[in-house]
């Protein structure tokens, strides 16, 4: 029927998993010379849907179109042979090869040797039509997120496709950057090419998109054009309701020295110095946020801190209310730290993988710090099932029970049972790294709130964040660092986001400009 | 571009179900052993000629024919049951203990030599002083590749997999010895009257029985209850999470396996006073291997393992009384039946995890 100029037409797509709908019943349609942003709060099923079009999954039910036909994608190959390409979250890139290698990689060749110079000329004529910056010889390994993502792009062109898809494609990016990537994808609309970014974030939305598909719970509720969009429509449209979108940012509480960290530096797990020379100063009652670009010391910071990293050189000194004598935390293991008196509540960034134990329950997590409580060789199980049973309560997870194993429930619910049981540990300093990573709005506002209230309690907060809208919003001071190092410190109150930003590269305050590779 | 062909569905495709109900359950599994046995049914019938339900029953004669075959049934289980009890922790926390088998003849090999050099001490002191050796052994022995796998990473399944072939060799070449030599003993046949477990209800396995079933009860305890049996699950889940939490996974590691080689070294002992009389590094026909299977199925759950071990003989007490039928029907071929029936057991659980979605017939509403 309207046939106007649809790539892409998808009809009634359902997808399940287990007792999951990933995607019910999704009608959808991508155009030529169009960007359309997919937008939908995490666990909506944007990405599911967009993989069956990529071929990673299939769906149970429904059908695709593609130029009018109807078509099946059973595989990646599928999609390519379809015109449909996918730049995915995690890269899926050869590190030892170069640009040009990674490029023709998984091309079909039929028994003949690559002609090299015909390649390069095509790809360059690629990147010359569309705007993109690339050094063709330069090894994966040696380039920074932003290049292995124009790479990624630049591969998918090549195969020839006519149907891009980026699934949050800012998430790794400084603004900058984003702008720049914003710049080349417009290049690609205007020249014909149908493209959908999938996101949660709508000032992203609102400046590069020309249309929006709104998914909630699985299900296509909307598209909309963006001239007739803001962000409170949008919002609402996500969420099913209305929502007030300011985090509150209450004073500090008589903020007072509670960790003082000098001169730190670390060694990652591959043995390079992921830390150089780190100071500063986490005030009790207030919220330290901390800015840069994923991978750049952060991880590190806080698991030294937090006694799991080997510490090069340097100190952390840690000063417990009403004590007049800092305690060194530097050479300590995590229960050494804990007996010492010294709280520290660490939620990862690896949830699953780390701070939470997938095949137990709520109960059988609250114990995974404080299991030694007591000096009978049976474990003490009332006090964490009551816990359980009150994070439950009070966060609204959503749990069967609280025997359920974790793995089993969303991202979000993990994320309150973890932080539940952090805060719950009545700490002094509470670190958080990616603390809404994964959430939708309503449980990145309760969590927001969490924080708030330990901040308002004493507590020194250390709040690594990757949306520095959030980050602007929540914090009382911000460290950003880059490649290891802090390169400033900012007052959230008065800084902007483009002076963030460009210190996250590594910019100009201080004077240093530090060089990569 | 445009010239691909209209490619069809997938014929048949994957689907990840969870929470199964239990009825459901049961119902795939019982159904997998119902189409085991029709499967084997047909096939001893081709090879052999014998009509498969004589099969069926003979291999139910097999465990409970006569009140002697009872009893012979829990003879079996016992030691199989305490070698899978002595795997469960191991395997709980992912140390891939495969050593069960060589665990378990050191701790017969050091329950025979106390046996030996202190033969004339009363059975009262003598028999818990053979009991201990057999322990100690079996955790000397796992305990070995442990150290190992926690200060130099190195590869625990190999390691006790070689470890079971010094252990074979070392109790066979003690019983050559000490058939030589020793001089109240004529040969290595049977170790002295008072190293024999004593006799309750007439046989002398009952007592090991006993304490196999109160080590059930204690290791669900221990894995379930305890703060050791919380780091054992912790750690077998992610090192990395143990470290967070600040468990000492190398110390769990150690103490873990400690105890499975001890589990594992107290059958050989019991196997030794109570069960063969003897040493032998025939002993248990392979046993630690099997507990790895009956470990395994109960998804090393202690009491789920009396289920498990139970099949394992019963499979073994069928196939020896296959074999007695018919000149073409020789014990191999129960051994294949049994075969045939786990594939079709353990296969089954996928239908329990996944449901597969054929192709649809809709050429019609395409349009």
């Amino acid at each position: 029927m309207s046939e106007n100029n649809a790539a892409v037409r998808l009809k009634g797509i359902s997808k399940t998993f287990g007792h999951v709908a990933a995607n019910s019943n999704v009608d959808l349609e991508i155009r030529h010379g169009e960007i359309l942003s997919l937008l939908g709060e995490n666990g909506s099923g944007k990405t599911t849907l967009m993989n069956m079009l990529a071929g990673i999954y299939y769906p149970d039910e429904g059908e695709i179109f593609i130029d009018g036909r109807p078509v099946q994608i059973r595989s990646p190959k599928d999609a390519f042979d379809n015109g449909i390409g996918m730049v995915h979250q995690h890269f899926k890139l050869i590190d030892v090869f170069t640009a040009a290698e990674n490029i023709i990689l998984g091309e079909e060749h039929t028994g003949m040797r690559i002609n090299r110079k015909e390649t390069v000329a095509k790809i360059r004529e690629i990147c010359d039509k569309y705007g993109f910056e690339i050094d063709f010889e330069k090894k994966v390994y040696d380039m920074n997120v932003s290049q292995k993502q124009t790479l990624e792009i630049v591969k998918i062109l090549y195969r020839g496709a006519n149907i891009l898809i980026l699934d949050e494609p800012t998430a790794v990016l400084t603004p900058q950057e984003a702008e720049k990537l914003f710049k080349v994808i417009k290049n690609m609309r205007d020249a014909g090419k149908a493209i959908v970014i999938i996101t949660h974030k709508l000032q992203e939305v609102l400046s590069v998109s020309d249309r929006v598909a709104i998914l909630r719970k699985g299900e296509c509720v909307d598209s909309i054009a963006t001239k007739d969009a803001n962000e409170k429509i949008l919002t609402e449209m996500m969420m099913g309701r209305k929502v007030d979108l300011n985090i509150e940012r209450p004073d500090p509480v008589n903020p007072v020295k509670r960790l003082e960290i000098k001169n730190l530096s670390v060694r990652d797990r591959e043995g390079n110095l992921a830390l150089k020379d780190v100071s500063f100063v986490a005030n009790g009652g207030e919220i330290l946020g901390i800015a840069g670009i994923s991978g750049c010391g952060q991880k590190e910071l806080l698991e030294a801190v937090a006694g799991l990293a080997a510490v090069e050189s340097g100190s952390i000194e840690y000063l417990p209310s009403g004590a007049d004598a800092p305690t060194e935390l530097v050479g300590r293991n995590p229960k050494q730290i804990r007996e010492l008196g010294v709280v520290l509540s660490f939620v990862p960034e690896d949830r699953l993988g780390m701070g939470l134990v997938g095949s137990m329950g709520m109960s059988e997590n609250m114990m995974l710090k404080s299991y030694e409580n007591g000096n009978s060789i049976f474990l003490e199980q009332k006090a964490p099932r009551e816990l359980a049973g009150n994070i439950k309560e009070e966060l609204e997870v959503q749990t069967p029970d609280i025997a359920t194993p974790v793995r089993k429930l969303s991202g979000g619910n993990v994320q309150k049972v973890l932080v539940g049981r952090e805060i719950a540990a009545a700490p002094q300093v509470l670190m958080t790294a990616y603390a809404v990573r994964g959430l939708d709005i309503n449980t990145s506002f309760t969590i927001y709130h969490l924080i708030n209230e330990q901040k308002q309690k004493g507590v020194a907060v250390i709040f690594v964040g990757e949306d520095l809208d959030v980050l602007l919003a929540l914090s009382d001071r911000i460290l950003v660092m880059c490649e290891g190092r802090i390169t400033g410190l900012l007052d959230a109150r008065t800084c902007t986001k483009e002076q963030v930003g460009l210190l996250m590269t590594g910019g100009m305050e201080g004077g240093e400009q530090n060089g990569t590779n | 571009m445009a010239q691909t062909k209209t490619a069809k569905e997938p014929f048949v495709h994957v689907i990840r179900k969870e929470d199964t109900p239990m009825l459901k359950k049961w119902l795939i599994r019982i159904f997998a052993v119902v189409a085991a046995l029709i499967v084997t049914g047909v096939l001893v019938f081709a090879v052999t000629g014998i009509n498969p339900f004589k099969i069926y029953s003979s291999m139910i004669t097999g465990s409970f024919g006569t009140p002697r075959r009872i009893r012979n049934t829990i003879k079996l289980m016992t030691p199989l049951l305490c070698l899978g009890i002595g795997l469960a922790p191991a395997f709980k926390m992912k140390f891939w203990n495969i050593g069960a088998q060589g665990q378990m003849l050191v701790g017969a090999l050091a329950a025979s030599f106390v046996a030996l050099t202190f033969r004339h001490l009363p059975g009262g002191l003598l028999i818990p002083l053979m009991g201990l050796a057999g322990l100690l052994a079996g955790a000397i022995w796992g305990v070995i590749p442990a150290i190992f796998r926690a200060f130099w990473n190195t590869n625990e399944t190999l390691f006790t997999l070689m470890m079971n072939y010094i252990a074979t060799f070392a109790v066979m070449y003690s019983v050559d010895k000490w058939k030589g030599e020793s001089s109240g003993f004529a040969s290595f046949k049977q170790i002295a009257k008072n190293a024999v477990m004593p006799a309750v209800l007439n046989e002398n396995f009952y007592i090991c029985t006993a304490i196999v079933l109160l080590l059930v009860c204690l290791m669900y305890i221990y894995m379930k209850r305890t703060k050791h049996g919380y780091e054992i699950a912790v750690v077998g889940e992610s090192e990395k999470t143990a470290v967070y939490a600040g468990i000492n996974v190398k110390a769990v590691m150690i103490r873990t396996i400690l105890l499975s080689g001890a589990v594992c070294g107290l059958c050989g002992f019991l196997t030794v006073s109570g069960i063969d009389f003897t040493l032998s590094s025939t002993m248990n026909n392979g046993f630690g291997f099997t507990a790895i299977v009956v470990a395994w199925l109960a998804k090393f759950n202690p009491f789920t393992m009396i289920g498990t071990s139970f099949m394992m003989v019963f499979f073994q007490n069928a196939a020896s009384e296959i074999s007695s039928m018919n000149a073409n029907a020789t014990e191999y071929l129960s051994y294949v039946i049994s075969g045939i029936i786990l594939f079709f057991l353990i296969g089954s659980e996928f239908f329990i995890n996944y449901r597969l979605v054929f192709r649809k017939n809709h050429e019609k509403e395409g349009k």
